[in-house]
């Protein structure tokens, strides 16, 4: 009897290796999240900064990671850097500098947007009142930005999980090469490129949605 | 720097440019069409079609186009479905672009006060009628900024299209890369090939924006 090929997703330990390549991604991801989320607030009070020229230099900053191809920069710091300066990085370091000057400048543009959609007078009324300023920052200016900040900064991790897919470019062994490799494996099996691909698919769909959809409720019910 | 080699080069890259171009040109405009009949569907409340809608944009958007084109590729084969690369790269765009922009249309559709749509009405227009000569216009100022970041977006994902054996900018640069061994000749050609496609884009998105802004599309004007 002809195998339809669904069977391949868990033939042998098939699925655990799936499992173990979409780690790698997600690996790099988190890795990046947390870096760019603690880095990114410190690069958006740099964005808010009294100083022309620090805010001219953050703003090309983020506008060159911006406009170039994730994959393009991946490129330049995986290929070019050994190159021009003798770093052989491998793929995984690469992807997480590169998620990163990314994910922080996103971030950091997120928090000069939250802050500075603030209205000033909310300060002044915190002062009227009778507020210190540390308390105006406790009790009035971060519960308002944290509620901007929020969603945005969750999608912006799903966009970053979905970036990470690109490792697969750049010779980490990810879910996609994996995938790959069993295919490969079980090349007798017809329908089998069908069975995985679309797998992957659903793992990162699976994995995306729910965070997305968590970003949406925050920002309807802060709105 | 070898100059002789860029110079050498630069028919090959011109070459990559404009498949890059194309490409995402075409898949631009399917995405702009399929965006926009999406969020027709979901901003009117059509029924059953709505959740189809609903589920296609989430797919769309909580999953990696380089996932995406693998499946439409290498996967959709193996069942019977057998598409050109080039078809790929399309409908792979097209897919991902349309989420994106079903989501800035209907953002643009829902700022459009309802009692646009009443006066439409008042005034013996049909409902096409009204969509088409009061809405839209209307919505696509607001829609203006999101579609056009959408759009430069896109461009920038075509730099995946060298998974589907296209010979973009990407695989050009990764061609000459594996077999000259001049890594930063090579980089640096793509990166300014990029920033050849990118930037224009960028800045007639602007000029755009400010010209329906100028022209007062979507302003609430006291009556």
């Amino acid at each position: 009897m002809q195998d339809s090929g669904i069977s391949i997703l868990f033939k042998g330990v098939n699925f655990q290796r799936l499992m173990g390549g979409l780690w790698v991604t997600l690996r790099i991801a988190l890795i990046t999240i947390g870096l760019s989320v603690v880095l990114g607030l410190a690069f958006g009070l740099l964005m808010l900064s009294r100083r022309k020229a620090l805010r001219a230099v953050c703003r090309a900053w983020l506008e060159i990671v911006r406009f170039m191809p994730q994959l393009v920069l991946l490129y330049l710091v995986y290929f070019g850097f050994a190159r021009l300066f003798g770093w052989d990085l491998d793929g995984e370091t690469s992807a997480v500098i590169v998620f990163t000057f990314w994910g922080t400048a996103e971030m950091g543009d997120l928090v000069r947007g939250a802050v500075s959609s603030i209205p000033l007078h909310q300060r002044e009324s915190a002062a009227a009142l009778g507020l210190t300023p540390l308390q105006a920052y406790r009790h009035v200016l971060i519960p308002q930005t944290v509620r901007r900040l929020l969603p945005q900064a969750i999608n912006l991790s799903t966009r970053i999980i979905k970036t990470t897919a690109l490792v697969k470019m750049i010779n980490v062994t990810e879910v996609l090469k994996v995938g790959q490799q069993i295919i490969g494996q079980f090349y007798r099996l017809r329908e089998a490129p069908f069975w995985v691909y679309l797998t992957i698919f659903i793992l990162y769909f699976l994995i995306c949605w729910p965070i997305s959809a968590l970003a949406g409720r925050l920002e309807k019910r802060w709105a | 720097m070898d100059w002789s080699f860029i110079t050498a080069h630069v028919p090959d890259f011109l070459a990559g440019a404009w498949v890059t171009l194309r490409f995402g040109l075409y898949g631009v405009a399917c995405s702009v069409v399929l965006g926009l009949l999406c969020s027709l569907v979901l901003a009117y409340r059509v029924p059953v079609l709505r959740a189809l809608v609903r589920a296609y944009v989430e797919l769309s958007r909580n999953t990696p186009l380089l996932v995406q084109l693998f499946f439409l590729y290498a996967g959709l084969p193996r069942i019977g479905i057998r598409l050109s690369a080039e078809a790929c790269a399309v409908v792979g765009l097209a897919f991902l672009g349309g989420g994106y922009m079903a989501e800035a249309f209907r953002s643009g559709l829902e700022a459009v006060d309802r009692t646009q749509r009443e006066a439409g009405e008042c005034i013996g227009l049909t409902l096409p009628q009204t969509v088409r000569y009061v809405v839209l216009p209307q919505a696509f100022a607001t829609a203006a900024p999101a579609v056009f970041a959408n759009m430069i977006f896109l461009i920038k994902e075509t730099s995946m299209f060298s998974v589907l054996a296209m010979m973009d900018l990407m695989n050009v640069a990764d061609t000459l890369r594996t077999s000259g061994g001049r890594t930063i000749e090579v980089l640096s050609m793509l990166v300014i090939a990029y920033v050849a496609i990118l930037l224009p884009v960028s800045v007639l998105a602007t000029l755009v924006e400010r010209r329906m802004r100028y022209a007062g599309f979507g302003h609430q004007h006291s009556v």
